[in-house]
């Protein structure tokens, strides 16, 4: 077994991905991110799509949103609105925890 | 190996119609999706429900399965009897065309394996699979708080599934070490590249993504990069001010009370949650005043004395 430590990226908002490498590491078409934007899924930084930037946390949402599709077959505009409802109640699971330790 | 009963997996009868079976796989799936359902179990049993589906919602499968039904219960020592499958046709060459390699012993003694398939992975269901590249690996890490604080390495074994010589998917331990970057925080992912499940013939291995979640703290609790603390303070301290080691991630610090504090007064102290190189993180501590009980004549004296030195109606201007 190896001991040495793997490269890792973490996904987090210091890290951007071009629209060529966001679609690498989801294994989607442009077209599929595309659609994601139009529906507010994800949101990048710039104003073309050469210039467009995607932050690491979005690439979370883009595979939740796959995963969602593949799995409960949702369209495209259920998966956002899950993954919203999604995240407001995480935050609101944060709330709670934080009031009553 | 342990005989699955199907239709208790869906909460079905087993005169259930085709489309019960399809309502009642769709609404458990809605509840138990590991995306959805943050629950430990959730993921366990998806898998067993979309193990079930795969074959109830097959009229060929489900009969064949049913042929066992009424003599096997749950859990039962479970061993095919030889030739059960004979009379009974399946359809699209192989037993299965679902990725079958999530599946039990169980399932694969009855049906068989799907051979070849590059593509499992031992989380969610596979997706996008264009390519013969192996599948993404999708898994959870729990970290502490001071892992994030401090930055740290980890050295953790999953289960990695790829392929053997004969096509077979199978699943081998995969021991691997990665620094876990300071200030990483709850929901975050950590991607190792060509770190999936290995891929077929010359394609490369799939990616293995590590989803960060923080293991319980015995005295923080963490809302994003913040973390808190609640502050037990005597009365006296709260009234008359007081400087008090209070701990952090980073080691004890000397906190600053000011007088005339309530209860519920939340202190900020800057930069000692969850930093990371570009956002930082802030401790909120927050004063929770500890009432002493007067025991002894003197002690009660005490209150007494405030009460008549000090007459207050806190409830004055909040209560109608």
């Amino acid at each position: 077994m190896t001991n040495t430590i793997l490269p890792c990226t973490a996904l987090d908002e210091t890290t951007f991905f071009t629209l060529r490498q966001c679609c690498a590491l989801c294994r989607v078409n442009a077209q599929i991110i595309h659609e994601m934007i139009d529906e507010g899924v994800i949101n990048p930084t710039g104003n073309n799509p050469q210039s467009w930037r995607f932050a690491a946390t979005q690439i979370k949402r883009i595979q939740i949103t796959l995963r969602l599709q593949q799995d409960l077959r949702v369209n495209l505009p259920g998966a956002a609105l899950a993954l919203d409802l999604l995240e407001e109640l995480a935050e609101l699971q944060g709330l709670v925890t934080t009031d009553n330790p | 190996m342990k005989f699955k009963d199907y239709y208790q997996a869906l909460g079905l009868k087993k005169d259930s119609s085709q489309d019960e079976i399809k309502r009642a796989y769709r609404k458990l799936a809605r509840k138990l999706h590991p995306d959805v359902n943050k629950s430990p179990e959730a993921e366990e049993k998806f898998k067993e429900i979309g193990e079930a589906y795969e074959v109830l919602q097959d009229p060929e499968k489900r009969a064949a399965y049913d042929k066992f039904g009424s003599n096997w219960q749950a859990g039962q020592d479970f061993k095919p009897p030889p030739n059960w499958d004979a009379g009974f046709e399946f359809s699209g060459g192989g037993f299965t065309q679902a990725d079958s390699s999530q599946f039990s012993d169980f399932f694969e003694s009855l049906f068989g394996k799907s051979s070849g398939s590059p593509h499992a992975r031992p989380g969610f269901h596979p997706h996008g699979s264009f390519h013969a590249r192996g599948q993404d690996v999708h898994a959870k890490i729990i970290i502490t708080l001071e892992d994030s604080y401090q930055g740290t390495q980890k050295t953790i074994t999953l289960s990695r599934p790829g392929v053997d010589q004969s096509g077979h998917v199978t699943t081998s331990p995969h021991t691997i070490t990665l620094s876990i970057p300071k200030g990483i925080i709850e929901g975050q992912q950590i991607r190792l590249e060509g770190q999936g499940a290995g891929g077929s013939g010359q394609a490369g291995n799939g990616d293995l993504f590590l989803e960060i979640a923080f293991a319980p703290h015995r005295i923080f609790t963490v809302n994003k990069r913040d973390i808190q603390l609640l502050l037990p303070v005597t009365p006296w301290e709260a009234a008359l001010g007081a400087t008090i080691p209070v701990p952090t991630l980073g080691g004890t610090v000397d906190l600053k009370i000011p007088p005339g504090s309530q209860s519920g007064k939340k202190m900020r102290l800057k930069g000692r949650g969850l930093s990371s190189a570009a956002q930082s993180g802030h401790q909120y501590v927050i004063l929770t005043i500890v009432t002493p009980e007067p025991v002894t004549e003197a002690q009660r004296k005490v209150y007494e004395e405030m009460a008549r030195l000090m007459p207050t109606n806190p409830r004055q201007g909040v209560f109608p």
